[in-house]
């Protein structure tokens, strides 16, 4: 059992949640994952790092609400627990050896790209980030990335802050007025992701991107997280969830992610009844 | 020989084809005991060399021939500490029956359903008593999977007074039993009696503890630990790397049993987690995992649950009994076919597969004739589910996280047979990391010689 130490909603749809797990507090590093199952008959749904805390014991995630398992854990209070936390699981961020390291975060893939670009700043390196919203009220963290980024830029769809418009048209900006980047590491939703790799093709520019694939051991063991890289077949929990951006079949990624969609939907529901009924019951 | 060998009482197969109940029901104790008057007693009994653990089997099934259950029990126990679970997925008809002397001229002695009676009536009629568990040495053991091996090297440390904590990467413990091998052949509740045992006898279990990532085999020495037994499986699945593998609907066995057995998905919406399975799946391979596949399949709804298979059926690796149990269930065996490439719909998703007819040539290296395609033969199967099960080969993340751990070109580790040590000093390794994909017997075996080894080695401490 794992405790929850920090529970705290960020917006309408992401929330910011602080387990108390000194051990994996230790060991994990920005770029790795931790897997949750939050109660017994639970699925196992990996997140990533957001923040840890070896000192004090704590590791952050922050989550977007998506379907039965994010919207159950969305319920839990703070001193309550969940079933189990493994981790650190895949591999670490890669970083550049010096130059310019660009970190593109979009959505809910601002919480894995802080960490990482912190990690950078420590190493030395000159971090240039770009965190993007479809608009104002989805944005989180702005303060905390301007910590660990030489320069910060913010974009929203609707330019209901910020620039409007995408994190590429920022990107390409950079790229036209001559800034140097040397590396991209760029996380998000996968359309955005793809979107990012196509634009820096062109420009030379070695892009990695996180993928998220439907795990469930995130041990190596069933193979349901395979993705295609250069055209070889990988397993994303144990060879990732970080690959060369460039060499990543998307399109197979977002079929992929689709497999199960009608039986998501159909857990949701019933969850969501189960709900309801709860709360009938607690009136009366 | 008068009496006949006892059959075991199984559901009705038109009953269990969609129920995940076990397929044997056991023998009654009146059964058993007719079933052990036919044992002969031999003076110099081959069915003990045929057993891997050498379970003094004579003697237990003259206990259980008057009327001593209990004592048949504890008699096997001396030398396998998981009785109730290789009496019911050994293979016995390769192992302590195939040599059992009746075995020529008749049918041999039922020594695996004799072992799993005892086993259940133990369980089912005593207060599970802890064995004497010597004093405390102060030494520390890790085990790192939870496996049939695991469980055995801890059983065995435990008794003799050593500090015992089990690693185990999933939630639950008990490997291949746990997520693996389906309910239906294997009841949850007895892989998890097994380990409640353990733990009563004092050993720690830590799950969600994946060794190599949240700590290596350094550490654990760094911890305090004295020695440690690595009994990590044979979990990575092998594909066939041909084209189309990657569409909807294709999945390694490990991830549609794991997601029935170990997520309970058969059960969705009860359990969270969903399992996909369409109503013409083909499953490939035929070893005791393709069987429990394709009986899954069959459970989940599936209109034709194909077994695929590359040779024929003779040279299948299942046991006899689960091809015989899945014939009676009604699966549809393929035999001499091999699949070159998947077809895919405009969504993603598999909805054919092009296959080969094959036809038998010479023996290979493992003495079964080996297939060779017919050119031409090319045809197209429809399915909408794949299951491939085409073997497993080990995990890497133990092996590459620690310095000086000796491995063969498969990425098995390698030990010293006598003892299961490894090229590192107070590392020992047992079960499938050792032999690739074999059996739980075998596991449990390897855990034993292991563990014997470990308790000399603490000694000279
Ligand atoms: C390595 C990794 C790191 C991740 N990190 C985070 C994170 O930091 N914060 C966060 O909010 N989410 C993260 N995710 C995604 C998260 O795991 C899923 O959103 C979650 O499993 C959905 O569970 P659910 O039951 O609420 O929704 P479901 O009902 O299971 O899913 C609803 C829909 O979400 C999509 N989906 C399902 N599983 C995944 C998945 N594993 N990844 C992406 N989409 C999925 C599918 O299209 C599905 O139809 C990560 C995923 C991976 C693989
Ligand atoms: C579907 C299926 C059906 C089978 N049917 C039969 C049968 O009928 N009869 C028979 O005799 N055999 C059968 N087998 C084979 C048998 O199950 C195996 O040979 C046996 O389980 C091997 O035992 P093991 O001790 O090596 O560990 P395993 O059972 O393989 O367990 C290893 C455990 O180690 C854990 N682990 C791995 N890496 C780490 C790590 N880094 N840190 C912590 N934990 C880790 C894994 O999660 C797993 O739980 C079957 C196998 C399968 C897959
Ligand atoms: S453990 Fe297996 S091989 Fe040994 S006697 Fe029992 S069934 Fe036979
Ligand atoms: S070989 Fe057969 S008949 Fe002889 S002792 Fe063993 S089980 Fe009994
Ligand atoms: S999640 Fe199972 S192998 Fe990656």
């Amino acid at each position: 059992m794992v405790k929850i130490l920090k529970h705290q909603r960020l917006n309408e749809t992401n929330f910011r949640i602080v387990f108390d797990s000194s051990l994996v507090a230790k060991k994990i590093k920005p770029g790795q994952f931790m897997v949750l199952r939050i109660r017994e008959e639970g699925e196992r749904i990996p997140m990533s790092l957001a923040d840890m805390d070896p000192e004090k014991g704590t590791v952050t995630v922050i989550y977007q609400v998506i379907g039965q398992s994010t919207t159950l854990l969305s319920t839990k209070k703070v001193g309550e627990e969940i079933c189990d936390l493994v981790g650190p699981m895949g591999v670490a961020s890669h970083y550049p050896e010096k130059g310019n390291f660009m970190v593109i975060g979009g959505g809910i893939g601002i919480a894995p790209i802080h960490p990482t670009a912190r990690e950078a700043k420590k190493r030395g390196l000159y971090v240039i980030g770009i965190i993007g919203a479809r608009t104002k009220d989805l944005l989180f963290y702005e303060e905390q990335m301007q910590k660990v980024t030489d320069e910060l830029y913010v974009t929203t769809d609707d330019g209901s802050y910020g620039k409007k418009g995408f994190v590429t048209d920022a990107l390409k900006e950079l790229h036209q007025r001559g800034k140097k980047i040397d590396h991209i590491l760029a996380i998000g939703p996968v359309p955005m992701m793809k979107f990012v790799c196509s634009t820096t093709r062109p420009m030379g520019i070695p892009t990695w991107v996180s993928l998220n694939p439907i795990m469930i051991d995130a041990t190596g063991m069933c193979g349901v997280c395979r993705v295609s890289v250069g055209g070889k077949t990988k397993f994303a929990c144990v060879d990732g969830p970080d690959f060369d951006g460039h060499q990543v079949d998307f399109d197979l990624l977002t079929k992929r992610l689709s497999m199960y969609e009608s039986y998501e939907k159909q857990s949701l529901e019933k969850f969501k009844k189960e709900c309801t009924k709860e709360a009938a019951l607690k009136k009366a | 020989m008068k009496i006949p060998r006892q059959p075991m009482p199984e559901r009705d197969p038109q009953e269990r084809k969609r129920n995940f109940k076990e397929v044997p029901h056991g023998y009654t104790p009146e059964l058993a005991q007719k079933e052990a008057e036919r044992c002969l007693q031999c003076p110099k009994p081959p069915c003990i060399k045929g057993c891997p653990v050498e379970i003094d089997i004579p003697r237990f099934i003259e206990l259980i021939y008057e009327g001593k259950f209990s004592e048949a029990a504890k008699k096997i126990k001396e030398t396998n500490s998981l009785p109730a679970i290789c009496g019911r997925v050994c293979p016995q008809e390769e192992q302590c029956e195939e040599v059992c002397v009746l075995s020529k001229k008749f049918q041999p002695v039922a020594i695996g359903h004799l072992e799993r009676f005892c086993a259940d009536w133990e369980r089912e009629h005593e207060e599970i008593e802890v064995p004497e568990i010597l004093p405390s040495t102060e030494k520390r053991v890790a085990v790192v999977g939870s496996g049939p091996g695991g469980l055995t090297v801890a059983g065995d440390l435990i008794k003799l007074g050593h500090q015992v904590t089990i690693f185990e990467a999933l939630h639950k413990p008990g490997g291949v039993l746990v997520y693996g091998i389906p309910e239906f052949r294997l009841p949850k509740a007895i892989v998890q009696s097994e380990v409640d045992y353990l733990q009563a006898m004092g050993v720690e279990v830590k799950c969600s503890f994946v060794i190599g990532r949240l700590m290596t085999i350094d550490e654990l020495f760094q911890d305090g630990y004295h020695a440690v037994y690595v009994g990590t499986g044979a979990g990575a699945p092998s594909f066939l790397n041909i084209p189309g593998e990657n569409l909807n609907g294709i999945l390694s066995a490990n991830e549609f049993l794991t997601r029935s057995n170990l997520m309970k998905a058969y059960s969705f919406p009860e359990a969270d987690t969903p399992i996909f399975t369409g109503k013409r799946v083909a499953v490939l391979g035929g070893g005791n995992t393709a069987m429990d596949s394709v009986r899954t399949g069959l459970r989940l709804g599936a209109e034709h649950a194909y077994i695929v298979y590359r040779r024929s059926q003779a040279e299948m690796p299942a046991r006899a009994t689960e091809i015989h149990h899945a014939e009676e269930e009604g699966i549809e065996f393929i035999m001499l076919t091999n699949p070159v490439r998947f077809i895919g719909d405009e969504g993603g998703w598999v909805k054919g597969m092009e296959c080969l007819r094959m036809e038998l040539g010479e023996p290979d290296e493992s003495g079964r004739r080996r297939p060779v395609p017919i050119e031409g033969s090319n045809f197209i199967m429809d399915v909408d589910t794949v299951i491939i099960a085409v073997g497993n080969s080990s995990n890497p993340l133990v092996q590459q996280t620690t310095p000086g751990l000796d491995t063969n070109r498969w990425g098995n580790i390698t030990v010293t047979s006598e003892t299961m040590q490894t090229s590192r000093k107070a590392i020992y390794a047992g079960g499938d990391i050792v032999t690739g994909g074999a059996t739980v017997i075998q596991a449990a075996g390897a855990g034993k010689i292991a563990a014997r080894a470990i308790d000399a080695y603490l000694k000279t401490l």
